[in-house]
């Protein structure tokens, strides 16, 4: 398994909130861990390009996703960012076939491999309202491989189930980081989740970086 | 009586359902613009897109006969074309849609706007273009906005009188229900008034059933 070096040095101003990174990290699962409100899901949507940053530079890899001084602002359907939001966001008006198709890349991991890996092939033909919160997390989870990322992000993917269901879908994200070779970024609050599935972890405050480093260190 | 009632009936429906073609793809442009996009001079084309509904109709309609008269700066190049819109059936589907097009832009709007953004900027960062992303999420979630929209355009279309009246007569090819009852009502002529009001009541009454019934199915 490859790492990739991930540049996330930028600006970024909104509704009273600024959000200042300058870190550049080379691991495979990043976490970013912090409370509520340090910035995290902001730091994603600036990845993902769906906020843009005052300047710095956004790298994933050798390719620049922003670069203020470069000129470089690709938009979120260049970025190749495969983006599971907290709420997962499914859409609605399609079933999980559809959904799981919408991004498809023929450079991807095959459907049969993905959905295989996330035990979701029965469920092809459902509504997407009819899914449990489970199911509908590995749904989002398959709907973003699908589209050949560069890199993951995924925001809080536990944080809505109950205790049960998050240790049911934990060995789901495992599963992704160690049988596919896409980097992920991993927002998340719970030190544990952070322990099992990050190599690295960026502690975010206020919106800005207090500690990084490996878990074991970071979060003892 | 019959046969004026059937074919200025199915000419009223015909010319609202024309309308209604009509004013869809820029009413439905234009409530997306409003509804997602902020761009310099939007709150100008905002108020422009009302100004039928607070105008008097036959102030619009004057409007529309001086843009697409002969000698209008509209109708001078439709007319260099071989178009004669004033006066002839295509007048009326042109009134009938400037009037419908506020109602349609109205509903459509709150459509774009009821629905979450989240939806369409996980879409592109699926890689999906805009326009893909406006037919393949914005366009089937806002669905109810843009059917209730639509109703209300062709249902505005349906009783339209002021504007038809002004940018195509009353004449006997380009009367409309609510003209035809205008005329019949004007010569004291009340029954045949009443059974084409019939005819309109019917009709309205149908496109709000059949609106409602498509709402709860989609």
């Amino acid at each position: 398994m490859s790492t990739t070096s991930i540049t996330l040095d930028f600006t970024l101003r909104q509704a009273g909130f600024t959000l200042e990174l300058r870190e550049t990290v080379a691991a495979r699962t990043v976490a970013l861990f912090g409370a509520s409100g340090a910035g995290k899901t902001t730091t994603l949507d600036a990845i993902a390009g769906l906020r843009r940053p005052l300047d710095g530079v956004i790298r994933v890899g050798a390719r620049a996703l922003f670069d203020a001084r470069g000129g470089v602002d690709l938009p979120a359907h260049d970025r190749r960012v495969g983006y599971v939001p907290q709420d997962v966001a499914l859409f609605p008006h399609l079933d999980v076939e559809h959904n799981v198709r919408y991004g498809a890349r023929s450079t991807g991991a095959s459907p049969q491999t993905v959905l295989g890996l996330l035990e979701i092939d029965t469920l092809r033909a459902r509504r997407v309202d009819a899914l449990s919160g489970g199911e509908r997390q590995r749904v989002a989870l398959a709907r973003a491989l699908m589209s050949a990322p560069d890199v993951l992000l995924l925001d809080e993917p536990l944080a809505a189930l109950d205790m049960g269901l998050r240790d049911r879908i934990l060995p789901y994200l495992e599963r992704v980081r160690d049988e596919l070779d896409t980097p992920m970024i991993y927002v998340s609050h719970v030190a544990a989740e952070v322990r099992r599935i990050a190599e690295w972890v960026v502690v975010l405050e206020h919106g800005r970086v207090s500690r990084t480093g490996p878990p074991d260190r970071v979060l003892a | 009586m019959t046969g004026e009632l059937m074919t200025v009936t199915a000419r009223t429906v015909l010319m609202a359902g024309l309308a209604t073609l009509v004013m869809l793809p820029p009413g439905v442009g234009l409530a997306w613009l409003l509804a997602r996009r902020q761009f310099p001079g939007r709150s100008v084309i905002e108020a422009l897109v009302s100004l039928p509904l607070v105008v008097p109709p036959v102030a619009t309609g004057l409007i529309l006969l001086k843009l697409l008269g002969r000698r209008g700066p509209v109708g001078r190049v439709l007319d260099g074309l071989g178009l004669e819109v004033v006066f002839t059936w295509k007048g009326v589907v042109l009134a009938m849609a400037v009037m419908g097009l506020p109602l349609l832009v109205r509903a459509a709007r709150a459509g774009f706007e009821q629905t979450d953004r989240r939806y369409e900027e996980i879409a592109a960062t699926l890689g999906a273009r805009p326009w893909r992303v406006f037919w393949t999420i914005s366009l089937p979630l806002a669905r109810r906005g843009l059917l209730a929209g639509a109703v209300l355009g062709f249902s505005r279309a349906l009783g339209e009188f002021g504007a038809t009246i002004m940018v195509a007569g009353a004449l006997p090819g380009t009367r409309t229900l609510s003209v035809a009852i205008y005329r019949h009502a004007e010569v004291g002529q009340e029954a045949a008034a009443l059974t084409l009001l019939a005819a309109a009541v019917t009709i309205g009454f149908a496109a709000v059933w059949v609106s409602n019934r498509l709402a709860t199915a989609s």
